[in-house]
């Protein structure tokens, strides 16, 4: 039974011995592992880590970026039988002492003297570790070596134990066999975003059964690679990298460092790809700077056949019908612009890519589908290794985050929250009883937290935080940031702040994007000194009020959202700043503050006044302060009732 | 487990460079007069003093870009008051500018390459083929300068032309040409002017690095006195062309005519 994943990697050197494993960057050169030389690494690193005295059962940390060294440790404990815990590399000490000291662990392999460093610093927090490996000697000959130990020496030390002791490699390989699908084969540490973080404990059997459900849905082979640059300690590595791979034969390569990612990228071309929305933002954002430096041929046939991909170019990747013309346009299109950008992003090869953890832009979205691109969403949890859903292809639907995956069970309660159970599903959470029970329901189903919704077909849409979500006076759904969301997709619209609870209908403030619309306004000839001045302009209320009904519509769309249209906005005289306490650090508003800060504006979006004086304090960079009056322009915006589009009162 | 050892003086030994009363005018001005001082093998040597002190014509006398008046330098055991550039560089000895010398247009990995022109044996006729001894000879080369990318850290500006490089990144490619001469003798100066705070640290970690792993010798020009103090094993100071102190950082700190020379006298 192939039920850890030790026994999978000996299975891949006996199926695919000479197929590469492993790929990592060093002095330049790209080198290579087959299946069969890692296993023969793994099971040296293993022999030498047991005679280090690591024991089944026992924690590992796991502390660097993504390099085999760090992966290996992982495959060796697991080999053991000891319980790998890796740990997010850039973490400050204190939350490593918190991890270390919570999982008590014996054991840390870990990246450079930087991360030794840190352990040194916690060392008192964490009274059981007592063995550290480091994969990189640099800057650490000076130190005590009575308790640090190189990985490659434990490896030679292993491989020189296996050679001369035939009861070690017997004692060795019985460790694997004695493994089995309900052992603990790591714990996660969820960034908690309120308190501590928490150790989700994932069973080998259920890791592996999860993957080969997705390993299957997405048809992963072992002539498949990925780029493995995602935090090691995130779910989303551990799973799409590590336990796909494991599961399917796939090549995971490793870059050279965390700042050659992209050449990395360029040099590899993963046929499998995952990056959260803002990679794809800043890629976008980067081809049209260069293109906007490019001569004026170049320009226009890149907006030309921009345009048509646009047209054509989803229809295309869905296997849609689609007129001749088009058909050989695109083809046309891919010769000249298509192919060879995605040739310079390192996107050539891609089979399929899938984003996640935040909303994602629906021009962004399609703008790499289009070119041909299989970019598809999915929903996913630590506590669920990973998937809940995710689009199948050819089963796009932007703004949902797809179907169930397979074996996926999902439910939504009364209140809007989505529930499920997973075949991945986590065994709790690390010695903390009380937290597992909060998180999953007597009949087995995970609480996730988020409120959703499913649509005719099947596809969930994630509004939400369940806790975040509110009603209007009338019963309906009122999820702001749902709202704020789509507002926020236009270039031209920094911040919304959506406002509705316990009301008769929804308003909202925007903040407009001055470098966005500053730039429009240099173009059009319309004059202003301020950021207030260009908020308050006519022709900017217009424009607002076109993507407000935009919003409108789609919001109409969705019957559970329609009441929630938004009737009447103002344009803020001012951004929203963190120094003002409008806005968390992290660049989120605070709407509760904004609504009492701002308590005129809100008052005159629901009585009806066209406009309304505010004056606010304000923080300067220099920490002085001063008062900003202003008159504030208040306008109804065009909202879809019963199918029809009319102007509410 | 332990932090690591104060390596500071383990490592010193004999003396490596002698100067011993070097004068250099020139024309009427007299920039160095009677400088006499040694750089023992292993140790970092720092050579401070206010502007016009007469540093950096120090440096040149020493890598033999100028003839001293008077005066003798003794390099490796061999007394001569007349050194060439390419006979210092032969000899082991490399520096860096004061002002980045790069080949602008050139990407990191060649500028660093030219640093092992030196240690190309092979004529022209070798190495304009793709095959044969010269390029075995430049595969080493390549492999030596991968661990000079690798150690410096600018694997990712790798294929860059040095002229698009923020200045911090043009000083490190600079000490990586340097280093892939392997000398025995680095010659630095001001590494780390016009640097922000975070640059200068990564500097300051690379010649300590670099003094401690690989014994190399280092002799440096700085004006930033913080730096210094904490860098060096021993420090000279000139002013107006005059060594007015040498010793360990903190003899030099305590010296009431360094004093006088940083803060002018009367403070």
């Amino acid at each position: 039974m192939l039920d850890t994943f030790a026994k999978l990697l000996c299975e891949h050197a006996r199926v695919r011995p000479d197929r590469p494993a492993m790929r990592h960057k060093d002095l330049g050169i790209w080198h290579t592992w087959t299946w069969r030389e890692m296993a023969e690494t793994i099971r040296a690193y293993a022999a030498g880590l047991r005679d280090l005295g690591l024991e089944r059962g026992a924690t590992v940390a796991v502390i660097g970026e993504n390099r085999p060294a760090m992966y290996w440790t992982i495959l060796a404990a697991q080999w053991l039988g000891a319980i790998p815990v890796p740990v997010y590399a850039d973490a400050v000490a204190d939350e490593m002492a918190y991890v270390l000291g919570h999982a008590e662990v014996g054991f840390a392999v870990v990246q450079d003297q930087e991360q030794v460093d840190k352990l040194l610093a916690i060392q008192d927090q964490v009274p059981k570790l007592r063995v550290v490996l480091y994969d990189e000697p640099r800057g650490l000959r000076d130190y005590d070596h009575s308790r640090l130990h190189a990985v490659s020496g434990i490896i030679e030390k292993g491989r020189t134990l296996l050679a001369s002791d035939p009861a070690v490699a017997a004692a060795i390989d019985a460790e694997r066999d004695r493994g089995n699908g309900d052992d603990i084969s790591i714990i996660l540490y969820t960034s908690g975003t309120t308190g501590r973080s928490k150790g989700v404990l994932l069973s080998a059997g259920r890791s592996i059964a999860a993957a080969r459900d997705t390993v299957a849905f997405d048809k992963l082979t072992d002539r498949d690679e990925v780029l493995a640059y995602l935090p090691l300690a995130w779910v989303g590595d551990h799973y799409l990298n590590y336990a796909q791979s494991l599961v399917s034969g796939f090549c995971v390569a490793c870059p050279e460092s965390r700042e050659t990612v992209e050449t990395n990228l360029q040099e590899i071309g993963p046929t499998f790809y995952f990056a959260p929305p803002r990679v794809f933002e800043a890629l976008l954002t980067r081809v049209t700077i260069r293109m906007e430096d490019a001569g004026a041929l170049k320009r226009r046939m890149f907006d030309y056949f921009i345009g048509l991909a646009r047209r054509w170019g989803e229809k295309i990747l869905d296997g849609d019908k689609v007129p001749l013309t088009a058909r050989l346009g695109y083809g046309l299109g891919n010769l000249l612009v298509y192919a060879p950008l995605k040739n310079v992003l390192g996107f050539s090869r891609i089979r399929v890519a899938y984003t996640a953890g935040e909303a994602i832009g629906p021009d962004l979205f399609s703008f790499y589908r289009s070119l041909g691109i299989n970019l598809k969403q999915l929903y996913g949890q630590t506590e669920a290794f990973l998937y809940v859903t995710a689009h199948p292809d050819g089963h796009i639907r932007v703004g949902t985050v797809g179907l169930a995956t397979p074996n996926v069970d999902i439910r939504i309660t009364e209140e809007g929250e989505v529930l499920y159970r997973s075949p991945g599903q986590f065994i709790g959470y690390y010695k903390d009883e009380e937290r597992t029970a909060e998180t999953v329901t007597p009949e087995g189903y995970v609480r996730t937290g988020d409120a959703g919704f499913f649509d005719e077909d099947g596809h969930l849409t994630i509004i939400d935080r369940a806790k975040d979500v509110g009603r209007l006076r009338s019963g309906a759904m009122f999820a702001p940031k749902y709202i704020e969301n789509k507002l926020k997709f236009f270039p031209n619209i920094k911040e919304a702040v959506a406002f509705g609870q316990d009301s008769d209908f929804v308003t909202c403030m925007l903040n407009i994007d001055l470098t966005a619309v500053g730039n429009w306004a240099e173009r059009n000839n319309i004059p202003y000194a301020s950021y207030q001045e260009l908020a308050q302009r006519p022709e900017v209320y217009a424009i607002c009020a076109g993507h407000v009904a935009e919003v409108n519509r789609a919001l109409a769309a969705e019957p559970r959202m329609a009441a929630a249209q938004i009737r009447r906005f103002l344009i803020l005289h001012k951004e929203l700043d963190a120094d003002d306490g409008e806005m968390t650090r992290t660049q989120k508003v605070r709407r509760g503050f904004i609504a009492e800060r701002y308590k005129p504006l809100v008052d005159a979006l629901y009585n009806g006044a066209e406009a309304a004086d505010i004056s606010t304090e304000v923080t300067f960079e220099d920490g002085r302060k001063g008062v900003i009056s202003a008159r504030v322009k208040i306008t109804d915006a065009a909202t879809v009732e019963t199918g029809r589009l009319e102007v509410a009162a | 487990m332990s932090g690591p050892k104060d390596a500071v003086g383990e490592t010193m030994g004999e003396t490596l460079l002698a100067v011993d009363g070097v004068s250099l005018g020139f024309g009427g001005v007299k920039a160095i007069t009677d400088v006499s001082f040694d750089i023992r093998k292993g140790e970092i040597r720092a050579i401070i003093g206010p502007n016009g002190a007469g540093k950096t014509s120090m440096l040149n006398v020493i890598n033999g870009f100028y003839h001293p008046q008077q005066g003798r330098i003794t390099y490796k055991g061999q007394t001569r008051s007349r050194m060439r550039p390419y006979q210092a560089a032969s000899q082991g000895i490399a520096r860096t500018f004061q002002n980045v010398a790069l080949f602008r247009g050139m990407s990191t990995l060649d500028n660093i390459m030219v640093g092992r022109t030196l240690r190309m044996h092979r004529g022209l006729f070798w190495q304009m083929l793709r095959f044969g001894p010269a390029m075995r000879e430049e595969i080493d080369h390549r492999r030596h300068v991968e661990d000079i990318i690798d150690f410096l850290q600018i694997e990712a500006i790798r294929k860059t032309p040095v002229g698009k490089l923020p200045y911090g990144l043009q000083k490190r490619v600079e000490l990586g040409r340097a280093l892939a001469m392997e000398p025995e003798l680095l010659l630095l100066d001001e590494p780390m002017a016009g640097m922000n705070m975070e640059e200068k640290e990564d500097m300051c970690r690379y010649i300590l690095d670099l003094n401690r792993h690989f014994g190399t010798t280092i002799a440096l020009i700085e004006h930033d006195i913080g730096v210094v103090m904490d860098l060096s094993d021993r420090v000279v100071v000139l002013e107006y062309g005059h060594k007015i102190a040498d010793g360990t950082p903190e003899e030099v700190k305590a010296d009431p005519k360094v004093i006088d020379a940083y803060l002018g006298v009367g403070h």
